[in-house]
């Protein structure tokens, strides 16, 4: 950890949009988003899983594009638009719907991250190659080893979206 | 028959967490007649159900699911079979999750073997509760049993009448137990064999399955734990000061070191009201530490130690014919040393748990494999009754084996104590990588004879690890007897035969990960005997076949799970049927194999490799898996990819090391996993079998590495003997 960061840094006021809804808390603003969400507002759906960036299981799409909220400073999502696993999105419930009909996970512990990541994706390119689903997917890690069903999943949830 | 018992009006139906009212039935499962299954479970003597089903009068079937779901898939298979002989309805079926008691049995979810041990009971229990049903029916309608019928969680009638089955649960809650209530035949199955999706995958889907990490109690605390970097180093002292400053951290608790398998490693925790204060406080905490003994340890150092050990002192541990007149008379000698690292299992979910001490109870609520291991070390530690200990099992975000280690759990114990409130101590990743229960590292000399046909007329194996067997009886220096099996019981038909163990004493925790010895030996004895084959100047798959010799079964008559080569040959040929093995590949395109017998079962992977500009990478996949039985195929198939994707992991970058004590590696960016891009298309085919099921969730593993290994041999003339390949250059 950067020395700074272990000074003490005092909590602030800080209004978090979070699936369409308000949350004012008190944090300290180096606090990661991912602790804010999970520990402070409650929605446990996003997971920690190595704090630095590395994983993507604590990823939220933050005005659209997955970020790692486990490395992202907690004010600097203030004033975002976040969306967790639990949020509503068209994309998302598509593809939580392909995830569920091709019986993506294992253990379940990444697949928030992995549809946050693919709901990225199929948001910005309605028609991705394989080669654009691995860049998107790259950031990702699952230990279960589930790619292949959740690549397939993202190319069914395609389908659907362009019926 | 095992007997089944009608619950339904007994008071231990509280006892055992189900809501009265419904029609319940309980039984022992069933322990089959192999040696293995009767060390680990000993004589059952008293009634002592671990299988529980409740039929509600609102038709909802419900099930205490006594296993851990870690992505296993145990939670789905289980309850299938019961739906299935019942008739029931698959989409009336509830799970409810066992707490750590001894009532259920064994509830170990590790070995590969939850299926193996409850199959049989789950059908005799589901084609109980239909024959209660259909008299419930009969009496009902005062028509002859005969003329009524089980379809979908229905009772009809011959005159074209039906009851649903809730409908029926008072009456048959007042039923004799009836005994040899008949199967069915394996033809009508409605989902035994099929592809049911996993009961969960809508809480997976939508983040509302509840992981050991998910867990939030009123005025909970969240801790996290700094502890020594040597294995087994104590505190000598600690400043808390800076840790205090931290806004957030509420307090500074030293946890003992608990000298016991599972026992806490010790350390300093701090608590606080979020889990990133607990980690600031734990990165600001000032604590020196008492080594102790195992500063001593430096992995390279280790290594060279442990393979020259493989030529002193060793113990013999199979001594067949004689392997010293077959190398004199050999045409041709193959000689290889392998070394392989530690693993760490680094299992999504990092190790936690939530634990709320109140008085002289204490109620935990953790992901873990072994909830009565737990249960154990709770009462232990807080030298209370067991029945004072509850132990709530949690989803858990991957276990591997480590979760099976309830350290983690005991940590929480000791800070919720301290506290006299809920808490939960949270692992970083870091501490997952450093603190482990790591696979064991290994070294191993193997020699083949040849003789002028290309036939391996001798086999030595040498192999030095710490075993397993450390963790629990500390000081042990040589492999256990149940780690010498897959080395010594090589399936080959070769006269002259040899198996040595070295010395190789433990420095660290050492842990089973997920197919254990199976990593090391299934490594060493298909890569060896792929080079026996190159040596040979024959095509792998032919030599192997021959290796592995005539149809033959071993071990003891009416042991269900007798080794059978004809089944291990059986895989290896349809696994290079599905590659089209001997087929030309792309330049640059290799095919590799190998076959493994573990966990009961018997798989074989082709894997395609191609090496281009010196990096390797696996293009595709083909596993055959021959497991008996196989209960859920979706399971079977998710299990086989993703050891394939688990095996290609270790065998790409697997490596733990030690410096001075101390574990080097610490998070995912230096002990690194196999991501999408570099995921292969993986091809799994499934034996239809009549055989009793055996292991899933493990025996994929082992092929995965030595078949890349061989596949890059036959493109770059080079058989690489130690892992990772990133260490080659090779990734």
């Amino acid at each position: 950890m950067l020395n700074w960061l272990k000074k003490p840094i005092l909590a602030i006021m800080i209004t978090l949009h979070i699936n369409g809804k308000e949350h004012n808390i008190d944090a300290a603003p180096d606090m990661p988003l991912l602790w804010a969400i999970r520990d402070i507002i409650g929605y446990t759906g996003t997971k920690y899983g190595c704090g630095k960036g590395v994983c993507g299981t604590c990823k939220v799409l933050m005005d659209g594009s997955p970020v790692q909220s486990c490395v992202l400073p907690v004010s600097v999502a203030e004033g975002k638009h976040l969306i967790t696993i639990e949020g509503q999105n068209e994309t998302l419930q598509l593809l939580q719907q392909s995830w569920a009909e091709l019986n993506v996970p294992q253990c379940g512990f990444c697949q928030p991250g992995q549809l946050i990541a693919a709901t990225g994706l199929l948001e910005t390119n309605s028609n991705p190659t394989d080669q654009d689903i691995d860049d998107a997917m790259i950031g990702n890690i699952c230990r279960c080893g589930t790619y292949q069903r959740i690549k397939n999943a993202i190319k069914r949830t395609v389908e659907l979206k362009n019926q | 028959m095992k007997p089944i018992r009608n619950l339904s009006r007994r008071s231990f139906v509280k006892s055992i967490g189900l809501a009265s009212g419904g029609l319940i039935l309980a039984c022992n499962t069933a322990v089959f007649s192999n040696e293995e299954s009767k060390e680990n479970r000993g004589p059952i003597t008293d009634f002592n159900p671990n299988l529980f089903v409740q039929l509600n009068s609102d038709g909802t079937l419900i099930l205490v699911a006594s296993r851990s779901e870690m992505g296993n898939g145990v939670r789905t298979s289980l309850p299938s079979v019961i739906a299935d002989e019942m008739e029931a309805d698959w989409n009336r079926v509830e799970i409810r999750q066992a707490t750590g008691d001894k009532k259920f049995g064994d509830q170990n979810t590790d070995g590969s073997r939850s299926i193996r041990y409850l199959y049989g009971t789950m059908r005799q229990m589901g084609a109980t509760v239909k024959v209660m049903l259909l008299q419930a029916a009969a009496q009902k309608w005062n028509v002859p049993v005969e003329e009524c019928t089980a379809v979908n969680h229905f009772i009809k009638h011959s005159s074209g009448k039906k009851i649903g089955f809730g409908d029926l649960v008072e009456i048959a809650k007042t039923l004799e137990v009836p005994e040899n209530a008949p199967l069915k035949n394996p033809k009508d199955f409605k989902y035994i064999g099929k592809e049911l999706p996993s009961i969960d995958v809508g809480k997976y889907a939508d983040g509302s399955a509840v992981f050991g990490l998910d867990i939030r109690l009123p005025n909970m605390k969240f801790a996290a734990v700094k502890r020594c970097p040597v294995t087994f180093g104590t505190v000598k002292s600690f400043n808390k000061t800076a840790a205090m400053e931290i806004p957030g951290v509420v307090d500074v608790i030293e946890i003992p070191k608990i000298n016991r398998p599972f026992g806490a490693l010790g350390g300093v925790a701090v608590v606080a009201d979020n889990t990133w204060a607990a980690f600031k406080g734990v990165d600001a905490l000032e604590v020196t530490w008492e080594e102790g003994a195992n500063r001593v340890y430096s992995s390279d150092k280790y290594m060279e130690e442990i393979t020259a050990n493989l030529f002193k002192g060793t113990k013999v541990a199979k001594d067949k014919g004689n392997v010293e007149s077959a190398f004199k008379n050999a045409d041709k000698i193959v000689e290889s040393t392998f070394q392989l690292p530690h693993l760490s299992h680094a299992p999504m979910e990092v190790p936690n748990a939530v634990a709320w001490v109140q008085g002289d109870t204490c109620e935990v609520w953790a992901p873990t494999q072994e909830p009565q291991a737990t249960r154990s070390e709770v009462t232990a530690y807080l030298d209370v009754p067991r029945e004072n200990v509850t132990v709530n099992v949690t989803f858990l975000g991957g276990g591997f084996g480590r979760k099976s280690k309830p350290d983690y759990i005991v940590e929480a114990v000791v800070v919720s104590k301290a506290m006299n409130a809920p808490v939960q101590v949270v692992w970083t990743r870091e501490d997952d990588i450093k603190h482990g229960y790591y696979h064991t590292v290994s070294a191993q000399h193997m020699k083949a004879a040849i003789d002028a046909d290309g036939k391996v007329t001798g086999w030595q194996h040498k192999f030095g690890l710490p075993s397993i067997t450390s963790t629990f009886s500390p000081g042990v220096e040589y492999a256990a007897g149940w780690e010498i099996g897959s080395a010594s019981n090589a399936p080959f038909e070769i006269d002259n035969m040899k198996v040595e163990v070295g010395k190789a004493p433990a420095h660290v925790r050492i842990g089973w990960l997920r197919s254990v010895i199976n990593i090391p030996h299934g490594f060493s004895v298909n890569v060896f005997a792929d080079e026996c084959a190159t040596a040979a100047g024959m095509d792998p798959l032919e030599h192997r076949l021959k290796l592995i010799g005539s149809d033959r079964m071993l071990g003891k008559e009416g042991n269900p799970y007798r080794f059978n080569s004809t089944r291990l040959k059986n895989v290896l040929k349809r696994a290079a049927k599905n590659a089209e093995w001997g087929k030309t590949l792309p330049d640059g395109h290799a095919y590799g194999l190998a076959v493994h017998y573990s966990f009961l079962s018997y798989v074989a992977s082709i894997v395609e490799v191609s090496v281009k500009n010196g990096k390797a990478k696996v293009h595709k996949v083909w596993t055959c898996i021959d497991c008996g039985i196989a209960v859920n195929k979706n399971t079977v198939r998710s299990q086989m990819e993703g050891s394939a994707v688990f095996g290609m992991s270790l065998a790409f970058y697997g490596k733990i090391t030690a410096k001075d004590g101390a574990i080097e590696q610490g998070n995912y960016d230096d002990y690194k996993m196999v991501r999408m891009y570099q995921a292969p298309e993986i091809h799994v085919d499934i034996v239809e079998s009549t055989e009793a099921p055996s292991g899933v969730g493990e025996p994929g593993v082992p092929v995965i590495a030595p078949a890349i290994v061989n596949a890059i041999a036959k493109i770059t003339g080079k058989y690489y003997h130690n892992l990772p390949l990133e260490d080659h250059g090779l990734v």
